[in-house]
């Protein structure tokens, strides 16, 4: 494609990115240097249905007069990136210099709110992909090879957990895994344990996450991987055959090499959406004991006071940069190929 | 204030309703729009609202469990996405914090010859909101199950714990007790009950510093732990509404949840043999403490600032019939205690006076106490999981304040 072919092809999905995706995110980098203005508290009588008292509150006028003198609040520079709600370098600093051992250490790293959103962020990820790829490849394999009558009703069934939307899609699993649901009390029946609840320990509620995870976005990897098992191209296929290679050695040399760079695909995308979990941990009521990178966000932008802009921002500034990590490697790997093929 | 109290409740005297000043109802034109928190209370003063109003406003109600969440960023906006927001000492403050309602005097003034005088919010010499109704959480028992073990009706926590596990040891029930421990603002709500019954105090006096880990703090959380010991192990996962489903579902004997349960709880819907059982008692005191563990709230309403004179008119008026209403009032005499002149309080009304007069405090009105409340309802979990110890939850609560406190410009 000549250059300005391409410029102009490409022109308006990269005004539309550099819009609603770059300067948001100059935005949110601006508003995670700056903290709330200082408040300015007075003593006022306050009367109600209990009786009058002395208390506390803001006075509004000089509060208000210092926001106007600064819309974006007080500049912090890099403070809110360091403070115990983010990186938590001071707490580190001092939990390294206190404790006695490794394990020690890693328990007070992995107490910090943001390392411990992180630890569940990656383990969702990572628990969360692979399997998606693997069900998903697998999935497409069998419905490619059913009759043609039957495959737009099986596809349908198939997508079907990525047409519910997560929110709601969680919900309805939240409900059957209830201790008095049909799975719940199924899994009771099954380990003879009464008390067995998925939603009461940390673990069990890790692992449900992650199954919900996997049943969600396995449909996503097998709209990709059936889609390009249609192009696969049919002349090795036969040559094959009349090689007398088996089911599995057809797959195996012929049809995964095809596929490989829809894999990559496949894991890029699936890493960064399970990077950005936030619906599940609703939807299963698991706030307490799963939180991931975005729900911190959420958190701070839907919490019972003052939305905390600046804290939203720097947590979204660092998921950006966790994201950006995650891909490199497989960034890294795209792009050899991509020269290699040149 | 348990006189005001005690006077309000008993007080016959009636002063003849709308007898000058213009009359609220019968709102002609204007849009109201009210966000509100979802129990059946609310339900049922919001019928008296969308009557009062009549069918020439424009009348809308958003009724969410999550309205604390959803308040301050819904009336930031200018327009506000809603005209009225119903509020309680809890949640006044934050909308007081930004000057999200507006002050009410000239409205009183011209339509509230009604109002009880206990009725209005005065803060710093003016009217920013309109109370109808008083709240408390407070003990629930079912009657057979006691009598039939022997057990007296608990007035400690430890007489709780012990009750429960007698129930749970006779094989009655699996998890006999139940509060409402969901990991949020319940959670946090659970631990300010039971802080207060410990006599313990958030702050340092006049100030936004935080002192929670202290022996009280401790105290507090070992009795939750004991608790939710006895409690579902879904606890976790279980808000008001929940633990409301569980007791109609008869698998709780004793309970901790809000008097204006009773409206649902003791309605004509579910299970009238688990109704009839159905009994409410005064709240505990723990630690060998002389105060219940408990808080005092009053519910009431507030008008948006980022409204038109119009609209903000339209939605007080409709409010305001409602919450002077004396024959909705009287005619749901459990739904809840209602602040309004001639109401004549039902038999559920016990628990919270008796609060009142043993000197229960009402929820701190605080600036900053919704920020350690947010502190307190995710740094608590892991603790209630058995993964912390006291000590290290209560130094992360004051951690976590600590931090959100200064990004807000509070220390």
């Amino acid at each position: 494609m000549p250059h300005k072919t391409f410029f102009w092809f490409f022109f308006p999905s990269g005004l539309a990115m550099l819009l609603f995706i770059g300067l948001p995110i100059i935005s949110s980098f601006f508003q995670s240097l700056h903290i709330e203005p200082e408040q300015i508290l007075m003593e006022v009588e306050k009367c109600d249905p209990f009786g009058c008292k002395t208390e506390t509150k803001v006075d509004i006028e000089a509060t208000t007069k210092l926001q106007e003198e600064q819309p974006l609040g007080r500049f912090n520079g890099l403070g809110t990136y360091g403070d115990r709600n983010h990186l938590a370098f001071e707490e580190i600093k001092e939990a390294w210099g206190n404790s006695s051992s490794m394990s020690e250490f890693i328990d007070i790293l992995l107490n910090l709110p943001f390392y411990k959103a992180l630890l569940f962020t990656l383990t969702f990820c990572f628990a969360v992909t692979p399997p998606v790829v693997v069900l998903g490849f697998i999935v497409a394999l069998s419905i490619n090879t059913l009759t043609k009558s039957l495959k737009g009703p099986t596809i349908f069934g198939v997508i079907l957990p990525m047409i519910v939307t997560p929110l709601i899609g969680s919900l309805v699993l939240f409900w059957m895994i209830d201790a008095k649901g049909i799975l719940g009390a199924t899994i009771q029946y099954l380990f003879d344990d009464p008390n067995l609840s998925l939603k009461s320990s940390s673990q069990l509620t890790w692992i449900t996450l992650i199954i919900y995870g996997i049943w969600h976005n396995t449909p996503f990897a097998f709209v990709v991987f059936y889609a390009a098992l249609q192009t696969v191209p049919q002349d090795p296929i036969e040559a094959a055959i009349i090689d007398g290679a088996s089911r599995y050695e057809r797959v195996r040399h012929i049809v995964i090499p095809h596929l490989y760079p829809v894999a990559t695909f496949i894991i890029l995308i699936c890493l960064m959406d399970n990077f950005r979990v936030l619906e599940p941990i609703i939807g299963f009521a698991a706030e307490g004991v799963a939180q991931s990178l975005s729900w911190m966000i959420y958190n701070d932008l839907r919490s019972e006071n003052k939305m905390l802009f600046g804290s939203a921002g720097a947590t979204s500034m660092l998921t950006i940069i966790g994201v950006a990590f995650l891909l490199t490697p497989v960034l890294i790997r795209t792009w050899r190929e991509f020269r290699t093929e040149r | 204030m348990k006189k005001l109290l005690i006077a309000l409740l008993f007080s016959f005297v009636s002063t003849s309703a709308f007898a000058d000043g213009h009359s609220p109802c019968g709102v002609t034109d204007g849009s109201i729009k009210i966000l509100a928190n979802e129990f059946t209370t609310y339900r049922i003063f919001m019928d008296e609202v969308k009557s009062c109003a009549g069918d020439g406003a424009d009348f809308s109600v958003t009724h969410s469990v999550d309205h604390n969440k959803l308040q301050v960023a819904a009336l930031s906006a200018n327009p506000a996405e809603f005209s009225a927001k119903l509020v309680t000492n809890g949640s006044i403050t934050t909308l007081m914090n930004d000057n999200l309602i507006r002050p009410l005097d000239d409205l009183v003034a011209k339509y509230g010859s009604a109002l009880q005088d206990n009725q209005k919010i005065v803060i710093d010499g003016k009217i920013y909101a309109i109370a109808f109704m008083a709240n408390a959480q407070h003990l629930w028992y079912r009657e057979s199950i006691l009598n039939d073990l022997g057990i007296a009706v608990p007035s400690t926590y430890e007489e709780v714990i012990a009750a429960a596990e007698k129930i749970k040891a006779s094989g009655k029930m699996a998890n006999p007790y139940a509060g409402a421990f969901k990991s949020g603002w319940n959670l946090g709500q659970e631990f300010v009950n039971m802080y207060l019954g410990h006599g313990g105090d958030f702050f340092k006096a006049g100030t936004a510093e935080v002192s929670v880990n202290n022996d009280k703090g401790v105290a507090a959380l070992n009795m939750l732990k004991r608790l939710t010991e006895v409690s579902n192990p879904d606890f976790l996962t279980q808000d008001t509404n929940a633990v409301k489903e569980e007791w109609e579902s008869g698998n709780v004997a004793l309970m901790h949840v809000w008097n204006s349960g009773a409206a649902s709880l003791l309605d004509d819907e579910g299970d009238q043999m688990i109704k009839a059982d159905t009994r409410l008692a005064n709240s505990p005191t723990v630690g060998g403490g002389s105060k219940p563990a408990t808080t005092l709230w009053w519910d009431g309403f507030g008008i948006a600032t980022n409204t038109s004179d119009a609209n903000a008119e339209a939605s007080f008026r409709a409010l305001l019939g409602a919450a002077t209403s004396t024959e909705m009032a009287n005619a749901n005499p459990n739904a809840t205690i209602w602040l309004i002149d001639g109401y004549t309080p039902g038999d559920t009304a016990g628990p919270v006076v008796d609060a009142a007069n043993r000197g229960a405090t009402p929820y701190p009105s605080l600036p900053y106490m919704a920020l350690l409340h947010g502190a307190l309802s995710t740094e608590l979990v892991e603790f209630l999981q058995g993964n912390e110890s006291a000590e290290k939850a209560l130094a992360d609560v004051e951690a976590a304040y600590v931090a959100k406190a200064t990004e807000q410009g509070f220390l």
